[in-house]
């Protein structure tokens, strides 16, 4: 079912959210990947505050090419999320709502998405281009050293992805496939 | 007779073939895509594979990559024997062509100097870099940009000589059941059979940069190339690990002779931008 939703994204907003959905998405989202969750977590272990307004946030696990001139962005898909399992829980816990990358999460961080109310989207790997079509501002807005894996705040418009672990912990990974499967 | 190749040509091709390589996919990998969307069975997939069609065309005509994962390069030269470089050392200069096309081709560089202190080193090098002496005066050039979504999901299994075609089956469609959606589907899986530890990754490397349209000289490489893209299009993985029916595009499987004590397989698998580009000079 096509959905259309803008962020903040609240628990009202994932009550309406189930797996198999496909979502627009408009408004903010936080840009981060390995290294960028790295620093949070050192972050937070020495008790400062997180960079990014966490509460209804929505993180997308992303490390984007270089802009041409006159474009916001270069090629924008998402990264393999389970490369940021070890951390999500933390953030989860802190309010982060949505996450967006591509591929399997681990048990650990669906506890935690059930736990608080979040879901997780995927956006379609391999579509950079086509997706940074949808991207209308993007501003680096710490680690800059880190270079692609910078912290970056994007302004998005209609951003396609599609729900694949809903707030009840539903699948679709798990479920897609078994109508397909003949072996 | 000598021939002498200016390590310059080298750069400005290598520079050349790394932009090329991340804003179009070559002829084969295209058809198959194109052919993805006609042939797939589910109403999902077929919207992704649709929408990946979309993507190479804003790619193309907006020169924006196809993927922001440009990837680490990897190269293979292979070098007539009767050809000298002039110039620069050849190891500088394939890294030189990788930087400028890096930069100069607003590429993602995506690599750090060292695998645990992790430092990006701003261009993009060095290259994984592969050479072969053969024959003649001429310069043969792949360049292969290899994005990590699905060099992550890829594995080496050092296989008993008892466990045979088999175990080699089973070695395939365990690797591509365990990438599943961390890979991009649909993939490309290139598999090599036999050699050494290192000799069966680099076979399976080397599948991977063999155009998708041809398949296995040898008979019954191809009817195991025909058979496991079959079954691996069983497992109903599907465009995006969504569900459906295509899974992979195609399987290469390269061989080489081995132990009399082993039976090594290598699966390197790719995702649906598997970038080849070639260049003889």
């Amino acid at each position: 079912m096509d959905k259309y939703i803008t962020t903040p994204i609240t628990e009202e907003v994932t009550a309406d959210l189930h797996a198999g959905d496909y979502v627009y998405i408009t408004g903010t989202l936080y840009v981060a990947r390995d290294a960028a969750h790295k620093r949070m977590m050192e972050v937070l272990d020495r008790g400062e505050e997180l960079p990014i307004d966490i509460k209804d946030a929505v993180i997308y696990y992303m490390g984007p090419s270089p802009a041409r001139e006159g474009r916001p962005i270069g090629s924008a898909g998402p990264t393999t999320a389970s490369r940021m399992d070890k951390y999500a829980p933390r953030l989860l816990d802190m309010g982060e709502k949505a996450m967006i990358g591509k591929g399997r999460r681990s048990p650990e961080v669906i506890a935690a998405m059930k736990r608080n109310k979040a879901v997780y989207f995927a956006a379609i790997g391999g579509a950079g281009a086509l997706l940074s079509k949808c991207i209308t501002k993007s501003e680096v807005i710490c680690y800059e050293d880190l270079g692609a894996e910078a912290i970056r705040k994007l302004e998005v418009e209609n951003f396609p992805v599609i729900v694949v672990i809903d707030r009840e912990g539903n699948n679709l990974y798990e479920t897609s496939i078994q109508k397909y499967r003949k072996i | 007779m000598i021939r002498t190749v200016q390590t310059n040509v080298i750069i400005s091709n290598i520079r050349e073939m790394c932009i090329e390589a991340n804003h179009y996919l070559s002829k084969d990998m295209d058809t198959a895509m194109k052919q993805a969307l006609i042939t797939e069975e589910s109403e999902l997939g077929k919207k992704i594979l649709g929408q990946l069609q979309d993507n190479l065309g804003i790619a193309d005509e907006e020169k924006i990559p196809i993927c922001q994962d440009t990837g680490m390069a990897v190269i293979f030269l292979e070098v007539g024997q009767d050809v000298h470089f002039e110039g620069m050392n050849i190891e500088d200069a394939v890294n030189e062509g990788v930087r400028q096309g890096y930069m100069d081709g607003y590429l993602r560089k995506s690599v750090v100097r060292d695998p645990l202190e992790r430092e990006n080193t701003k261009d993009n090098t060095p290259a994984v870099i592969h050479y072969a002496i053969v024959p003649g005066d001429k310069v043969k050039i792949t360049v292969a940009p290899k994005g990590f979504g699905s060099e992550n999901m890829s594995r080496v299994f050092m296989l008993k000589p008892a466990e045979g075609i088999e175990g080699v089956k089973n070695a395939i469609l365990t690797a591509v059941e365990d990438a599943g959606p961390n890979a991009c589907p649909p993939m490309v899986v290139g598999v090599g059979i036999g050699g050494t530890f290192e000799k069966c990754a680099l076979l399976a490397k080397q599948a991977l940069t063999r155009s998708v349209d041809a398949w296995s000289d040898i008979p019954y490489v191809r009817e195991l190339e025909e058979e496991m893209l079959d079954k691996i299009n069983r497992l109903g993985i599907g465009p995006g690990g969504l569900g459906g029916t295509t899974t992979a595009l195609k399987v290469n499987i390269n061989t080489y002779p081995t132990h009399i004590a082993g039976l090594p397989v290598a699966v390197n698998i790719c995702c649906h931008v598997n970038r080849h580009v070639v260049r003889e000079i």
